[in-house]
């Protein structure tokens, strides 16, 4: 084996042994005490390890069989661990926000135990083994063992009602969509005999598309978009995240989103592309795509709780990636890519300085917390800053993602869905700075206290000395989204990744066996230009907009009250959909099936 | 008639996924919710089982049938065994769950709990 293989097969293994053997260890004083540096020296491993492998990689893909159990004759008979710059980007992402949930909760939670650790390694390792799964069973297994690990995670606190109630609504609801998945692969199983994601691929390609195949594709796909949180899938999201301990929400809204996504383009490449008609998927993902943007945006606007309003603007967020992949592009990957990665940084940041102040205040209520965060001043900048990042303003990482979209949008003629990426950071970037002005810089009219909204703390009331070492995970990930807009390389590394997730020859050869060039990634536009800028300073704008006219509603000049009516009448409608029933949440996963369903068969 | 016969068992298999979804969407109680969800997983093992299937095949365990005699597909076998593993994992995590539920607030009633919802808006 070479070196590459051996890391690409610690990759999924190291987390989940590590997880053991620190589970079997806390029987003794000295393995609770080794649990945590042992846990947070392996995500730091694994983050390394998937960079390195993300550049040893390069524009190939790799293959690995563990066991020896190589295809015979072009048919695979073991199953494959496929390795190339997108998964190992993806296991690199994940990695770092587990690195940053771990250091987070290290001085911050010290009662949270040797479970807590253990379940979050092995959420790394089962991303992991999602990312690199080259066979559809395995990558259920990987999937369904992501969620266990989530549900788990999210209902740690079980002294607390409302994350045991959170977590069981999060469960139900993704257990079916897990189960949807399921039967799509033993149609596929049924019409194929293969698993292997790229035989299954070969086999559909050789025969006339039919309706069992565009069935099996809905059931798949619909377990996924359930993970990514598209509207009416994303009801579990916004329960989960407002009550899971904070360290937990950044690994939800960065890496289940990101990994959901990333499962979509790979199947639709790999699998689907040639037997199902590619306008069917366009229509899907977009369509799908921007009413789950639009919804989220405006649910985030209307939220007073701060990691519900966090949750919501993740949900758009992630509509915005899901008409990123639908524009079936490689600069449509790209840009969805780099608009996942800026999103997963900013936000993971702005849910640790929204812990900082659970822990501070016990209330995560914005009326509530009014001027209350007023001297602390990294804290508020980092959060203010945040929001700004969130609404686009470069040289952040969402403004990255942002221009790579202007640039994959004129390339796709739809040039309209710039309009709905300007609504989403206007109105998540915008909701994020009304919180952060309100609370830290205490401006705007004294709002509304409202009924008593205390909730428990999540740790040890930190001392003050502490705080600067708290916040040095969320400065250091919004570093990392500086990064993406200001390091060397980064566009051409992400549109070579786009380029290879859309090369479905080059996979199908790199796992059938075959000779396959890639093909280069072609001309890449640098992410600096006029426009991108000017879009980027646009959508601040009308963020700031938003958060004054939100701050000072009485101030609002005469023609723009007139919006206000509207605006309150689609929230109440909106709220009132959005009931905290796990019924409902199940109802709309059917309806949202039967839509995808009808618009793959009729387009 | 040979056709609605063999299409019968799939229609059994999505009758039983839709039935476990009507139950959760329905019910008062969250033990019967993850018993109707018990159910959504059991369609699965059906479906897997039914993709399977041959007609005059018998068990694939090679130990004492004579080479040649038709037996029914392990693969599929194999991934029922997996799935009812994954899905006990879920059902405990999710009883236990509710077990907490009901010793913090005394009901495990969907209808009765309103703790997520938001009653607060901006």
């Amino acid at each position: 084996m070479s070196a590459l293989e051996i890391v690409v097969v610690m990759l999924v293994t190291a987390p989940l042994l590590v997880g053991a053997l620190v589970a079997g260890g806390a029987v003794t004083a000295m393995g609770r005490r080794l649990a945590d540096p042992v846990v947070l020296l392996v995500a730091v491993a694994v983050t390394v390890a998937a960079g390195w492998t993300a550049g040893a990689v390069g524009d190939g893909t790799r293959v690995v069989w563990p066991g020896g159990w190589t295809p015979v004759h072009g048919e695979p008979i073991g199953v494959a661990l496929v390795i190339d710059r997108p998964a190992a980007l993806l296991v690199c992402l994940v990695g770092l926000l587990t690195v940053a949930a771990l250091t987070y909760s290290w001085h911050f939670l010290a009662d949270t135990g040797t479970p807590y650790v253990v379940l979050v390694v092995v959420f790394l390792g089962a991303c992991a083994g999602f990312a690199l799964a080259g066979d559809v069973f395995d990558a259920f297994v990987w999937f369904e063992l992501m969620g266990v690990t989530a549900y788990a995670l999210t209902g740690m606190r079980i002294e607390e009602h409302r994350s045991v109630h959170g977590a069981l609504t999060f469960g139900i609801v993704n257990t079916v969509g897990a189960s949807l998945s399921l039967s799509g692969v033993a149609l596929l199983y049924a019409r194929t005999g293969e698993l292997n994601l790229a035989a299954i691929g070969r086999s559909l390609r050789g025969s006339p598309p039919d309706h069992l195949v565009v069935v099996s594709c809905a059931l798949l796909l619909t377990g996924v978009l359930v993970k990514m949180a598209l509207v009416p899938f994303h009801f579990w999201t916004a329960d989960a995240e407002a009550v899971a301990p904070t360290p937990v929400c950044v690994l939800l809204s960065g890496a289940m989103v990101t990994v959901g996504a990333f499962a979509v383009a790979r199947w639709w490449w790999v699998v689907f592309d040639g037997s199902v008609p590619e306008s069917a998927i366009r229509h899907a993902l977009v369509g799908f795509g921007t009413v789950t943007a639009v919804v989220g945006a405006v649910m985030c606007a209307s939220q007073r709780h701060l990691k519900r309003l966090l949750a919501y603007s993740t949900v758009a967020h992630s509509g915005v990636i899901a008409c990123g992949i639908g524009l079936l592009s490689g600069p449509g990957i790209a840009a969805a890519g780099l608009y996942a990665v800026g999103h997963a940084c900013t936000k993971g940041a702005l849910f640790l300085v929204t812990g900082l102040l659970l822990n501070r205040f016990e209330t995560l209520d914005e009326h509530e917390l009014y001027r209350r965060g007023r001297g602390m001043w990294l804290a508020g900048t980092t959060f203010v800053v945040g929001g700004l990042a969130l609404a686009g303003l470069p040289p952040f990482g969402t403004w990255a993602g942002k221009a790579a979209f202007s640039t994959a949008l004129a390339g796709a003629h739809a040039g309209w869905l710039e309009v709905v990426l300007l609504l989403v950071s206007a109105l998540t970037g915008g909701s994020v700075l009304r919180a952060g002005l309100r609370i830290f810089a205490g401006l705007g009219e004294e709002p509304d206290p409202g009924p008593d909204t205390h909730e428990q703390p999540e740790g040890d009331h930190p001392p003050r000395r502490d705080v600067l070492r708290v916040l040095v995970p969320p400065v250091v990930l919004m570093c990392v989204g500086l990064w993406l807009a200001l390091g060397p390389g980064v566009a051409a590394s992400a549109a070579s990744a786009g380029a290879t997730v859309v090369d479905q020859q080059q996979y199908s050869a790199a796992v059938l066996g075959g000779a396959h060039l890639a093909l280069p990634a072609g001309h890449v536009e640098p992410l600096w230009s006029v426009t991108t800028v000017a879009l980027g300073l646009l959508g601040a704008a009308l963020a700031t907009g938003f958060a004054l006219a939100s701050l000072w509603p009485s101030r609002l000049p005469g023609p723009l009250s007139v919006v206000r009516r509207p605006w309150h009448s689609t929230q109440r409608v909106l709220h009132a959909v959005h009931r905290a029933h796990v019924g409902d949440y199940v109802s709309w996963v059917l309806v949202g099936f039967a839509v995808l369903g009808a618009t793959l068969l009729l387009s | 008639m040979s056709d609605v016969l063999a299409a019968l068992p799939y229609a059994v298999a999505a009758w039983v996924l839709l039935a476990g979804c009507y139950g959760i969407a329905t019910s008062r109680n969250f033990i019967h919710i993850i018993v109707c969800l018990s159910l959504v997983q059991s369609s699965t093992y059906l479906l897997l089982l039914l993709v399977g299937w041959s007609g005059h095949a018998t068990a694939p365990v090679f130990g004492d049938v004579q080479p040649g005699v038709r037996v029914v597909d392990p693969v599929v076998q194999a991934l029922t065994l997996t799935d009812i593993v994954v899905g006990a994992a879920v059902t405990a995590l999710l009883l236990a769950l509710t077990i907490q539920l009901a010793k913090r607030l005394g009901t495990i009633d969907p209808d009765r709990i309103r703790s997520l919802e938001e009653d607060l808006e901006e």
